[in-house]
């Protein structure tokens, strides 16, 4: 395992990524159609109609190919930690080329298109594991839902009803903007960019896998109810399914805070994942 | 209804369109962004000649990845988020007799006026799906503002064959049906208890 053979990996899997769907949210979105309505009806057919040319044509599901982002779980005693990085970057620069990816890091101060890397990006979420192993999802994400994106710092006192009530509110107010049908990532509790990183990180749990806390597990499902009794339905046009799923997260939270953080996810769901061994051996995760 | 149309569009068939129907679009199709939009006006307020004239074309909220393989290939071509150039579409609409314009999520009531006043149409292509887009453009005719506004964002020349499902959400009448359901929503959302 050297650092080309990491970046090629890399590469590979945003290509994953970018151009097939993982079978989870592809399920969830054939059952959506099978209940829809028009004019729902005719946008899932057309996404679902997309996400196989996409899939035999090897070419990205939608053009915005997003912000190159990383959920990386590496093992203390994983041995190529020093070229992980320098590897993910280097990956994305191949990937822009080859896929190709849509150039979408722009400069901040000049506004100047730099390309898939600039400052922080592509960003990579760290974790430290136990053993020897190392874990790469690779998140890409459109900007379209991330736009939808929002933090409320709530009162206590507001409870779980409080959050309810904003996630609620907030998904009438993007309505078709972030592309449904989406999954809604919630995180509660912690502080502010907990809450945050704890609702991006609930996207990468499968699409129709319920919470294991119980309480939690009740109020996804509530607020799937809620979301879709609005009628918003596919791309705002209205139907029955305006969110295939409600993922919600939590955290201990500093007994004067209650922050909720929401993040969506357009249809275009967008996952790939492979581990790595200590001996430098790829395992593709299955999609 | 479901329609068959074609560039350039005629006064008469966009006025039969409602809010709700369905287009399927053959003809020529213009890309243009926020970067393209400002720049358009800002070159005709200076009596600049445009490189395209946008009274004949649909304009296509769209930023595409392109790639050079002898000609410009469409590798995905998906709506962008229309609501960006809502501050900006009406006067886009007013200076260059715009007939219809192509985008995701809808747009706000300035644009609705715009619409109603100079006979245009808004209409939603499938967001995020890009390569249905791509395999109905045939041709990629021209790019213009290619270097100073970067792939995403100039000025692409499409020739489209049966383009679509847009869904007419804004209509030369008046009507705006994402705006219709949103409200709908609204008041759906306020009798939601928890």
């Amino acid at each position: 395992m050297d650092r080309e053979v990491l970046s090629d990996a890399i590469a590979e899997l945003i290509k994953t990524a970018v151009t097939r769907l993982p079978s989870d949210i592809v399920r969830a979105l054939k059952k959506a159609r099978e209940i829809e309505i028009e004019p729902g009806k005719t946008q899932l057919s057309a996404i679902l109609e997309n996400i196989e040319l996409a899939d035999t044509e090897k070419k990205p599901i939608c053009q915005d190919t997003g912000t190159q982002t990383f959920f990386v779980r590496v093992g203390a005693n994983f041995p190529y930690t020093d070229i992980l990085e320098e590897s993910i970057l280097e990956g994305v620069r191949k990937a822009t080329s080859t896929v190709p990816l849509r150039p979408n890091a722009v400069d901040l101060l000049t506004g100047k298109n730099l390309g898939n890397t600039g400052k922080h990006i592509p960003f990579i979420h760290w974790e430290i594991t136990k053993d020897d192993k190392c874990e790469i999802i690779a998140f890409p994400k459109g900007s379209g839902s991330e736009n939808m994106s929002a933090l409320r710092m709530l009162k206590p006192a507001d409870g779980l009803e409080g959050a309810k009530k904003f996630v609620l509110e907030q998904m009438v107010e993007a309505a078709g903007n972030p592309c449904p049908p989406t999954v809604v990532g919630v995180g509660i509790g912690g502080g502010a960019d907990i809450a945050m990183e704890l609702a991006k990180r609930s996207l990468l749990r499968p699409v129709g896998e319920r919470s294991d806390i119980p309480e939690m597990a009740k109020m996804e499902e509530e607020m799937m109810r809620a979301i879709n009794s609005t009628g918003i339905g596919p791309m705002g046009l209205g139907g029955k399914t305006t969110v295939v799923d409600v993922h919600v997260e939590i955290a201990a939270r500093h007994p004067a805070s209650l922050p909720v953080g929401i993040v969506v996810q357009c249809w275009a769901d967008r996952r790939a994942g492979m581990t790595i061994n200590a001996e430098g051996d790829i395992e593709w995760h299955t999609i | 209804m479901a329609y068959d149309m074609r560039t350039p569009l005629q006064e008469d068939a966009v006025g039969k369109l409602r809010a709700g129907d369905t287009i399927y679009l053959t003809g020529t199709v213009v890309t243009a962004r926020d970067g393209a939009h400002e720049k358009a006006i800002k070159m005709d307020r200076n009596g600049e000649r445009m490189p395209v004239n946008f009274s004949e074309t649909a304009v296509f909220h769209c930023g595409p990845i392109m790639r050079k393989n002898g000609g410009w290939e469409v590798v995905a071509a998906g709506p962008t988020t229309s609501s960006r150039m809502e501050n900006i579409e009406h006067e886009f609409i007013k200076r260059f007799g715009i007939k219809m314009i192509i985008g995701k999520g809808g747009m706000g009531d300035r644009t609705v006026e715009a619409c109603r006043e100079h006979g245009a149409v808004y209409c939603a292509f499938t967001g995020g799906a890009a390569v249905l887009a791509a395999k109905a453009i045939k041709h990629v005719k021209d790019v213009f503002w290619l270097d100073e506004l970067g792939m995403p964002e100039a000025l692409w020349i499409f020739e489209v064959e049966k383009f679509g499902p847009l869904t007419v959400t804004i209509d030369t009448h008046g009507n705006n049906l994402t705006e219709k359901i949103k409200k709908m929503a609204k008041e759906r959302a306020e009798k939601v208890k928890f």
